[in-house]
């Protein structure tokens, strides 16, 4: 440590490679740690408590094949189900389709079930009270109406396509959730009325609320051992797999997210291991210096390779306030194919990519650093670049 | 005089490490757009080369899918008998009843499954596409349980190998051939006897869409406008090669997410090109020096820089395109969201993407060396005789 100062002063010596470098680096790792982040956030985020409870059961076959409503009550009577909700895409064109805003999930439900199946939806009583007794009415995520500009008793009408009927919804209240607030929901009464006779009793999908988080799994396999050998069977899965298989369905994610780690990570190996080798050539002659003033290899080592680290952390630390910002500004961006607004840099990936940043720092600088302090005096002085 | 390009050539092979991994590095960021390029071109292909220009597909009205899409027996007869509908040397309508649903195919890749198109037709649906042909087994037998599955699905899905045997609906079905569609939608498709399917998913008057020729590009427009309007047949028409089109809008996302992937990797790259373009620059003060003596211009200099940066970016060019090449033609699935299955199509390398490649890495080469040859071209000559 006491030679940190000349490790600080070193690294200043080339403002401009070093800011160079550095925002190399901080781009990178910028990248790095967003696919990290969105790595784990997909994979290894831990659904919320009320989350945690809920399944979806839908046909087996694909999300635009119905199930029969008469499956809802041998639902609701598999042990551990606290209560089951019809819940159905309604699809439609609001306003223009051509802007993605637009596309906001519009669902019908029976909003009777909605306190028992989303606890967790925040609704003021007077709010839930007009909604549920209101045949058109609808309820909205706060951050839906905030960027809509939904006002209490105003009016949405949605062109169906799916189902051949015009909604005319007029806006009751309004929901917050710690998931998305995005969603529309309206009465599946409401719906119905318009659909064609064959159509009538079928849903595409059932929310599921178990009592208890640990029967989830059971549950799931009980539902869909029930209708195995029925004409229409059914998969059932947890809330958060339910909703991983969206971005599943657009491919090979994971295998996405990975290569381009790979690559990214490669990229930056190959700049810093780059700058490092120039830097430490330039400095070959001063290294004899060092030496002959006493200077061990061991410490001259330290301090080439505390050069490299301390630099490549610099561009780590801003290249993880980039990845933040970046998220800040994701978690406003409607939500398409995920519910990316919770999305964030968790600590142990922001520390993660500092380690990253550190071994890159090492793993950049130890050939050349070696090479330099094993080299004898007498040819370090004569040494010319 | 101008100084040689192969003045700057020979300094970027003088210092080959630095050289190769400064390339290498803007390489890896051309071959990450590239690839998401490739995706998304494969997909456009793949889809553009779907559908003939005479079809007109009906599906009920408002339907955006044929998958969610209803039609009777009954609209069917009267849509084959509307004026403008092409027929055979034998005098019958081409028109193809066709019922559309999914199955689910598991792959080492995706051992969730995925939903892949099952259509249902009749002996004209082939007919009407005569690019759809048999390269192994043979056709389905009318009345059975058998299949014909495209050449993508083939390819990747062990469940749907010629001889193999899928479960659904109400029985056992037997692979029994498999098509090509020359790069077409219907190479992710898997094919069956449409009545035999359709009374094996219960939906014997209840089919998906209709596919229609029309006899000339006139009668075309006649045509969809008469589908349209005809009140009783409820239905919604367009072209074949329209529905196709729209569904490109799927290859969206990942173009997005490649380009602003590669950008950010891009503005990293140029600075290490800019790094090393630098360097350069500070170790051949002398050699700047002499030139200036020798008389060559200060745009000499600014240009010669610029050109080894430039050279040096191409070689990285070069690198990544040939990163990327491998992938061209490996067949690939990606889920459609307008038919909820998945289209399967080839990576597309095509020479238009290279060249944006190239475009791509020379703009990274010009960003990062603009400054430095600029600092070497600014140098008074004493100054960079002594090496300052």
């Amino acid at each position: 440590m006491k030679y940190f100062s000349l490790i600080l002063k070193n690294s200043l010596r080339n403002r401009r490679r070093s800011l160079l470098t550095i925002g190399s680096i901080a781009f990178s790792l910028c990248l790095l740690g967003l696919m990290i982040a969105l790595y784990d956030f997909f994979y290894f985020g831990e659904p919320t408590a009320e989350q945690a409870l809920r399944l979806v059961v839908r046909n087996r076959v694909s999300l635009a094949n119905p199930l029969p409503l008469s499956y809802q009550q041998r639902i609701a009577e598999t042990p551990g189900v606290k209560g089951v909700m019809i819940f159905q895409w309604f699809g439609g064109t609001y306003k223009d389709a051509r802007d993605p805003s637009n596309m906001f999930a519009r669902f019908a439900i029976e909003p009777a079930k909605l306190t028992t199946l989303f606890p967790d939806y925040r609704v003021s009583p007077a709010e839930l009270e007009t909604f549920q007794r209101e045949r058109t009415a609808c309820l909205v995520g706060r951050k839906l109406a905030r960027r809509h500009g939904f006002e209490p008793g105003g009016r949405i009408v949605i062109v169906g396509d799916i189902f051949d009927m015009t909604l005319e919804l007029t806006v009751r209240g309004f929901y917050d959730s710690i998931q998305d607030n995005e969603n529309l929901f309206f009465h599946w009464d409401y719906l119905r009325e318009g659909m064609r006779v064959g159509r009538m009793d079928m849903t595409s999908t059932f929310f599921v609320r178990a009592e208890r988080a640990e029967d989830v799994p059971r549950i799931a396999h009980d539902v869909d051992e029930m209708f195995r050998n029925s004409t229409l069977q059914t998969k059932t899965e947890s809330e958060q797999a339910f909703a991983l298989s969206f971005l599943e369905f657009l491919g090979n994610v994971k295998l996405y997210i990975l290569s381009i780690c790979g690559a990214v990570t490669f990229t930056i190996l190959l700049v810093s291991g780059n700058t490092m080798a120039m830097t430490v050539r330039e400095r070959v002659r001063e290294v004899g210096v060092l030496k002959t003033l006493g200077y061990t290899p061991g410490a001259i080592l330290g301090i080439l390779l505390g050069e490299s680290v301390v630099i490549s952390l610099i561009g780590g630390l801003a290249g993880l306030g980039m990845a933040s910002a970046i998220c800040s500004w994701i978690r406003t961006t409607p939500s398409i194919f995920a519910d990316l607004s919770r999305f964030g840099v968790p600590l142990p990936v922001q520390a993660l990519c500092l380690v990253v940043a550190a071994l890159i720092g090492v793993a950049s600088c130890s050939a050349p650093a070696w090479g330099a302090a094993r080299r004898p005096i007498v040819e370090a002085l004569r040494f010319n670049d | 005089m101008a100084i040689p390009i192969s003045y700057s050539w020979r300094n970027l092979v003088e210092r080959k490490t630095t050289t190769v991994m400064t390339a290498l590095g803007i390489g890896l960021t051309v071959a990450v757009l590239l690839a998401a390029m490739a995706m998304a071109e494969g997909l456009r292909a793949s889809l553009n080369a779907s559908g003939h220009p005479l079809h007109v597909l009906v599906m009920r009205k408002g339907g955006t899918a044929e998958l969610t899409s209803i039609v009777t027996r009954t609209a069917f007869q009267d849509m084959k008998l509307k004026p403008g509908v092409a027929r055979t040397s034998s005098g019958e309508p081409m028109a193809s009843l066709e019922l559309v649903t999914v199955v689910i195919l598991e792959s080492p890749d995706r051992p969730a499954g995925i939903n892949i198109n099952l259509r249902g037709l009749t002996r004209i649906g082939f007919e009407m596409r005569p690019d759809v042909r048999i390269i192994a087994g043979r056709m389905f037998e009318v009345g059975k349980r058998e299949l014909v599955v495209g050449q993508g699905i083939e390819s990747r899905y062990p469940e749907a190998r010629l001889g193999g045997k899928l479960r659904f609906g109400r029985g056992e079905w037997r692979v029994v051939g498999v098509v090509d569609a020359g790069g077409g939608a219907a190479n992710s498709e898997i094919f069956a006897d449409l009545n035999q399917l359709s009374s094996d998913q219960n939906r014997d008057d209840a089919l998906s869409s209709v596919l229609l020729r029309a006899t000339d590009e006139a009668s075309l427009h006649t045509l969809i406008a008469d589908l349209e309007n005809d009140r009783r047949l409820n239905a919604t028409a367009m072209t074949e090669k329209s529905y196709y089109a729209a569904q490109t809008s799927s290859a969206q996302p990942i173009r997005f997410l490649g380009m602003s992937i590669s950008l950010i990797m891009a503005i990293g790259s140029s600075f290490a090109a800019m790094n090393t373009m630098y360097a350069a620059v500070a170790r051949r003060g002398a050699e700047i020096g002499t030139l200036r003596v020798l008389g060559f211009s200060r745009i000499g200099i600014l240009t010669s820089f610029l050109v080894e940066s430039l050279l040096l970016a191409g070689v990285g060019g070069v690198l990544g395109i040939l990163l990327v090449l491998p992938l061209n033609g490996i067949t690939t699935g990606f889920g459609n969201m307008t038919t909820f299955s998945e289209t399967s199509f080839q990576f597309q390398v095509t020479p238009a993407l290279m060249l944006a490649g190239m475009v791509f890495s020379l703009t990274m080469g010009a960003m990062g060396g603009l400054f430095p040859a600029g600092s070497a071209a600014r140098k008074e000559i004493l100054d960079a005789l002594r090496g300052a």
